[in-house]
């Protein structure tokens, strides 16, 4: 029986890039607010270690600081009509855990989604008719860009991103990416100088009428104080980000940008160690009115609120959801139910370039310091010609060159002996790589839902995850490697080898931690968990926050887009529920 | 290197709970960690990794380190590019791995059923690392010795080892037991390779041999002032998370 705490205003159920931005923006509103985090407390002083921070057989193989799939995994098959097994070891994405979440040991890279994403539906259905979307379940945000604007600025100027803009008020920028949306002002930090890599990409992508800049970077150009006055440091471009901790105060992440200010309010709490189980809903099932957690030492703790908000990884917001009873469970066979709807992923491939001449010293890196050409990503060009709808950017970012795991050699290497030595050596410092992120669109098939014979080490069935890449996102992604063999041939590499997407989608290599849906916000309360507020349309005192309402993703990484969504939210709550609780949206 | 579970409450957490409680404004309780009211840091309270002695075997019995040490030696053999497998301390990685979390899979979701799956599913076997590595090794000398006139692994001369590694890696091998002999060869292979190239305190890279290879120069944390000289290599030589002796930086 779980023992009941005194109530709190607002409960937040983990404490990442959304719960800390929440929490930060509800306390500044006096309430009381508490996180509770399944993971340790981790801070830069005490756990990102100078000494020892730059051990990839630790945090990159091992992955100390993620998510471990004893504390929670998920089944997965690629059809409905296969049988769902248990990731028992995770691979193809590596959810993260503990205080910071994810956003600990990100990459950086910073988007803002087209305008055109937003309406992805309607502009669509627009421009090239209702024909060419009939096998996607694609939909509308009820949410446009020009109203996410402000919020995505203040992401930006919260976290340091540098880049260069590419629009400001509707003025096209010289270096910046002219397919971007308007933005009102110039990103807070300028680009982040760049390596040999991205710089030769650029020119290569530049010399064939393409349009590369700088990749807006969470890894900071230069050293910065943000709004909240929380001072940040320059990247040294050390090759240990993704996956890692930053000892340099120069990756944001909820450490570095929002709890030094944060965990000094006396009415915030963070709670750590401490699993939420479920979501306690009253008897109308209308009403949540209290989380149920259970702490390191299996104790269980009811902790009632007037608000809950949902702020775990998406994937994990969006099982909260189920094991809680908030949404109707969606049902493929019939089309009907909200949660677990429009999954989606990420449609990546990836190109190497070989050559003799040129040394590219890939171990200076950092997570988002790169070139990018979006000039065939979502709708920035023109569809009318070609089989698929969506897109992808095509990067440059060559994040690390760590060993174990950069090797690259060229195909027909033997794995092993000297032959293999011979062709590591000579070719460690000599590759060029670039890689496309594609969009990922929703289909009927393509959901999450409770796994119906594997469990978690509470007893709670696993979420269970049938996915496989839709036709349309493999032509479409088959269509940009053609586009990135094009820029190849530019830089007359000795040889260049093109790794194209397949079917079907595979656990084991990982490709993208950019998990969508689930939850995801719209205009039609049958069609989506969550309104536009991203309010549960069930349980109006229930809000869910990340990428999990994202009705399809973007060709471009989400966590700009989730960052600017929890301001969103917040705005929503303090400005709107607050004076009248209740649902936001009349469904 | 960490060897507990992931979230079991481990001596820094009870640290940074104790000093937490003791500062904080508020703690409904003591079981979770609160944190309210400051910022908490402890010195000493993350874990740093423990350093790994090159002496005796911890989990791999007197045959069994024989063997390993000449298999890593012919995956990675002595030549004029680096020493052999064997002498940068593959065999002592792979040993202590297997001890430690990795070998128990302590980590891992566990629960069965298991059940055998698609490709795109995994690994679905039951048996950890730990136990791979006991049963694959009596498994492949025991049909060394049924086929090779009672020679185990060592007593094979190198162009023989090269042979039996090929027919393991091709799968063209049947150890018995239920063993799939590619699978065993794959779990090698990527132990052997990740010794080879992580860092030297966890027992493999014996002077950063495989860094001074291949131009990696491991811990040095910041490239300010070679980021712009493009297409120059970098002049200074690799360091450890163990620090580095003047002859590392030649």
């Amino acid at each position: 029986m779980a023992r009941k705490l005194p109530p709190k205003d607002v409960v937040i159920v983990g404490l990442g890039w959304t719960g800390a931005i929440l929490a930060h923006e509800l306390t500044e509103a006096g309430l009381d607010v508490v996180a509770i985090e399944r993971g340790p407390w981790r801070d830069t002083a005490t756990d990102f270690n100078i000494g020892y921070a730059p051990d990839e057989l630790r945090y990159s193989v091992r992955r100390d600081l993620f998510l471990q799939p004893a504390q929670e995994t998920l089944t997965m098959r690629n059809t409905s009509s296969q049988t769902a097994l248990p990731m028992r070891d995770f691979g193809s994405f590596l959810p993260g855990t503990g205080v910071g979440g994810a956003g600990t040991h990100w990459n950086g890279h910073t988007w803002r989604f087209f305008p055109s994403d937003f309406n992805l539906k309607s502009h669509l259905t627009e421009r090239y008719g209702a024909a060419r979307i009939a096998d996607l379940t694609i939909e509308d945000w009820g949410l446009s860009y020009d109203e996410l604007e402000s919020s995505y600025d203040r992401f930006e100027y919260l976290a340091g991103i540098s880049g260069k803009a590419g629009n400001i008020q509707g003025k096209l920028q010289d270096g910046g990416n002219p397919f971007e949306g308007v933005r009102q002002r110039e990103y807070p930090l300028p680009a982040m100088q760049m390596s040999y890599a991205p710089t030769l990409f650029a020119e290569g992508a530049r010399s064939i009428g393409f349009h590369p800049f700088p990749t807006p970077s969470a890894n900071l150009s230069k050293a910065y104080v943000n709004p909240l006055g929380i001072a940040m440091g320059q990247c040294t471009a050390c090759g240990f980000c993704e996956r890692f901790g930053c000892a340099n105060y120069s990756k944001a992440s909820a450490h570095t940008t929002i709890l030094p200010v944060l965990m000094r309010k006396p009415n915030f709490e963070a709670r750590c160690n401490s699993e939420v189980l479920h979501v306690n809903l009253d008897a109308t099932r209308k009403m949540a009115k209290s989380v149920t957690y259970v702490d390191a030492s299996g104790e269980e703790w009811e902790q009632p609120a007037d608000l809950v908000l949902l702020c775990a990884y998406g994937l994990h917001n969006a099982r909260l959801m189920m094991l809680s009873g908030i949404g109707k469970v969606y049902d493929p066979s019939t089309g009907e139910g909200t949660v677990g709807r429009n999954y989606c992923y990420q449609t990546n491939a990836g190109v190497q370039l070989f050559f003799d001449d040129k040394n590219f010293n890939p171990f200076i890196a950092s997570g988002a310091l790169g070139q990018t050409v979006d000039d065939f990503n979502g709708d920035a060009f023109d569809h009318g010609s070609v089989d698929f709808v969506g897109g992808a950017g095509i990067n440059c970012i060559p994040t690390n060159g760590r060993p174990i795991g950069y090797r690259p050699v060229p195909p027909g290497t033997p794995r092993w002996g000297s032959a293999w030595k011979k062709a590591t050596a000579e070719n460690y410092l000599s590759v060029l790589g670039f890689s496309s992120q594609g969009s990922s669109y929703a289909t009927r098939g393509n959901y999450l839902d409770l796994d119906p014979t594997y469990t978690d080490r509470f007893g709670r069935p696993l979420m269970r995850m049938t996915f496989d890449f839709p036709d349309n996102d493999i032509r479409m992604s088959h269509w940009v490697s053609d586009r990135m063999e094009e820029i190849g041939k530019a830089l007359k590499p000795r040889q260049m080898v093109s790794s194209r997407r397949q079917k079907s989608w595979n656990s084991v290599p990982y490709q993208s931690t950019h998990n969508t849906g689930g939850a995801i916000m719209g205009t039609d309360p049958k069609k989506s968990a969550v309104n536009r507020y991203l309010q549960s349309w069930d349980v109006p005192n229930v809000f869910v926050i990340g990428a999990s309402a994202f009705p399809q993703n973007a060709g471009k990484n989400p966590t700009g887009t989730v960052g600017a969504l929890a301001f969103w939210a917040a705005d929503a709550i303090r400005d709107k529920y607050l004076r009248n609780p209740g649902a936001l949206v009349s469904a | 290197m960490s060897t507990d579970s992931a979230f079991t409450a481990t001596r820094r957490h009870f640290l940074t709970s104790a000093a937490a409680i003791s500062l904080v404004t508020v703690s409904t309780h003591v079981r979770a960690q609160s944190i309210s009211g400051v910022l908490p840091w402890q010195p000493f309270a993350a874990e740093p990794p423990t350093p790994i002695g090159p002496q005796g075997w911890v989990f791999f019995t007197p045959a069994e380190a024989a063997a390993v040490e000449a298999i890593v030696d012919r995956l990675i053999p002595a030549d004029d590019l680096s020493v052999g497998g064997k002498e940068a301390g593959c065999a002592v990685f792979i040993d202590r791995q297997l001890a430690g979390s990795y070998g128990s899979s302590s980590r891992l979701y566990m629960k069965g059923p298991f059940l055998p799956g698609l490709p795109t599913q995994g690994y679905q076997g039951k048996e950890t690392p730990a136990a791979r590595y006991r049963e694959g090794l009596a498994a492949i000398d025991a049909y060394l010795r049924k086929t090779m006139n009672g020679r185990s692994f060592v007593h094979l001369n190198a162009d023989e080892q090269d042979q039996f590694l090929k027919t393991m890696e091709a799968g063209k091998v049947d150890l018995g037991g239920g063993i799939n002999a590619t699978r065993l060869f794959d779990l090698i292979l990527g132990n052997t390779m990740e010794g080879f190239f992580a860092d030297p305190i966890y027992g493999g890279n014996r002077d950063m041999v495989s860094w001074k290879m291949i131009g990696f120069p491991g811990a040095r944390y910041d490239y300010r002032d070679h980021i712009s000289k493009h297409n120059q290599r970098y002049p200074l030589g690799p360091v450890s998370i163990a620090g580095g002796r003047p002859e590392w930086s030649r």
